[in-house]
């Protein structure tokens, strides 16, 4: 199967087009899963500066926050953990189970109600004066 | 047109004769009448004729096409086909249309024509389906784009190498193997009807391969069981009858390390399978007893 002729287009994720529900939120909750990881990593990062002294710590963070870019970031890591948490829900009653026939809808719903607290997020995130 | 002849001949006829009683009708005269709703009969015929011929539905495919033993057809190519459309006409129908009338050389398997045989699963636009349970008004683009199952080898036009796919079926010892048999052979094995309604979906695969095809891990992983495998497993691993022991056994064939647990639950096996059968539900609960048989609290 894998070593099988190549048969250009035809196969393999080229046709993302063709994908369903249930594949996309296989690939949205692998792709947050990983930048979450990643953030892990940065999180550690910043707030180990506070080992090396309050001022280093504070200084660290308002440079942050001064920065337009970061305010962006954290409004897409909002949104990528806040579709984790939710499709990880998803996934916990696929494993039980329960509701498979909605699996499509609840997917649908993970992404909506993401979009939703993403939007409602801005004001907070975006909306502190950048000194 | 008839109807404004006779129209005039009323008008001439109470203009003139409104008086006298009405006339004789001459044999040319009754002849001239046949004639003329004859010729106007003949119009109808053929005006129908013409419209039905003009707006014929026709429906275009757009094949898959690759011969790795013919000189010029090794690279593969699509050829397109436009064959006439009736109600009711199933994609397999089409394609049988357009090998029988131009081009012998098309090659695709079929043979029950009922979904049944399971011999006929295709790509067909942009999903697995069986040609023959799609008929070609359900599909939504005009023109049918027909391709092998993708993740398989193909062997030539749309007949891929299912070998793989019966290797993985078989590697979970499909058939009925009870720990106990009763005295007499003969004798009847009951099932009760909870336990027929719990394998019932999945004893109705029919071994077409369109949801192994579908599965991206399986395309990934050739040692992948594949739901169709997991699927013939659970039927067998449900039914109370085979005992005990031989459930082990077959707990053990899909909790390996290339059974149930590559399931990523896309469902996407659920989705294409022509016989309506929950994959990944079957599936999902294989795991569950997998665990709850190795959970040892003491
Ligand atoms: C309430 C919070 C969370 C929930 C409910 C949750 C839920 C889940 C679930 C159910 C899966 C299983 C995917 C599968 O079945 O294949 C998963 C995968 C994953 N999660 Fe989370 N998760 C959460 C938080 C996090 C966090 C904070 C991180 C990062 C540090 C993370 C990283 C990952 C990664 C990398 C995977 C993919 C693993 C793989 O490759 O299979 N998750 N998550
Ligand atoms: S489970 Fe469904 S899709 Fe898979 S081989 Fe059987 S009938 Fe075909
Ligand atoms: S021809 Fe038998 S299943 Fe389609």
């Amino acid at each position: 199967m894998s070593q099988s002729f190549n048969r250009g287009t035809v196969e393999d994720f080229g046709r993302w087009r063709e994908f369903s529900a249930g594949m996309w939120a296989w690939i949205f909750h692998k792709f947050t899963g990983w930048v979450l990881v990643g953030y892990l990593f940065t999180h550690i990062a910043v707030l180990s500066t506070a080992t090396q002294g309050a001022e280093l710590y504070n200084g660290t963070l308002q440079g942050l926050e001064a920065l337009l870019i970061v305010r962006f970031l954290e409004v897409g890591l909002l949104a990528v953990a806040v579709f984790h948490i939710l499709n990880g829900l998803r996934l916990l009653f696929v494993d039980l189970g329960v509701g498979l026939e909605s699996q499509d809808k609840s997917f649908y719903a993970s992404l909506v109600l993401t979009g939703a607290i993403v939007v409602a997020s801005i004001p907070t995130f975006l909306g502190g004066k950048l000194v | 047109m008839s109807t404004q002849i006779e129209q005039e001949t009323e008008t001439e006829e109470s203009a003139d004769e409104s008086v006298t009683e009405p006339p004789v009708e001459s044999p040319g005269d009754r002849r001239r009448q046949q004639k003329r709703e004859r010729a106007s009969r003949l119009d109808e015929q053929r005006r129908v004729e013409e419209e039905v011929s003009e707006d014929e539905e026709t429906v275009s495919l757009k094949i898959f096409r690759y011969d790795p033993e013919v000189e010029g057809k090794e690279e593969p190519r699509f050829d397109d086909f436009t064959v006439p459309f009736h109600k009711g006409m199933t994609v397999l129908d089409a394609l049988i249309y357009a090998r029988d009338h131009y081009d012998s050389s098309l090659t695709f398997r079929h043979s029950c024509r009922q979904a049944v045989c399971g011999s006929d699963a295709l790509f067909i636009n942009g999903r697995q389906r069986l040609a023959c349970k799609t008929q070609i008004g359900d599909l939504d683009s005009g023109t049918v784009r027909i391709e092998p199952l993708p993740h398989q080898a193909v062997v030539k036009d749309l007949v891929v190498d299912m070998e793989h796919f019966y290797d993985q079926m078989e590697a979970v010892e499909p058939y009925f193997d009870a720990d106990d048999l009763p005295d007499d052979e003969l004798e009847e094995q009951y099932q009760s009807r909870e336990n027929r309604e719990k394998v019932k979906m999945s004893t109705r695969c029919i071994w077409c391969g369109a949801c192994t095809s579908s599965c991206n891990i399986a395309a990934g992983d050739n040692e992948y069981l594949g739901p169709a495998a997991i699927n013939k497993a659970y039927r067998f691993a449900m039914d109370e009858r085979e005992g005990e022991q031989r459930k082990q056994d077959r707990l053990r064939i899909v909790e390996q390390e290339h059974g149930v647990w590559r399931c990523q639950t896309q469902f996407s096996c659920t989705e294409v399978c022509p016989k309506d059968i929950p994959l990944t539900e079957h599936i999902q609960e294989l795991k569950r007893e997998a665990i709850k048989n190795n959970l040892k609290f003491w």
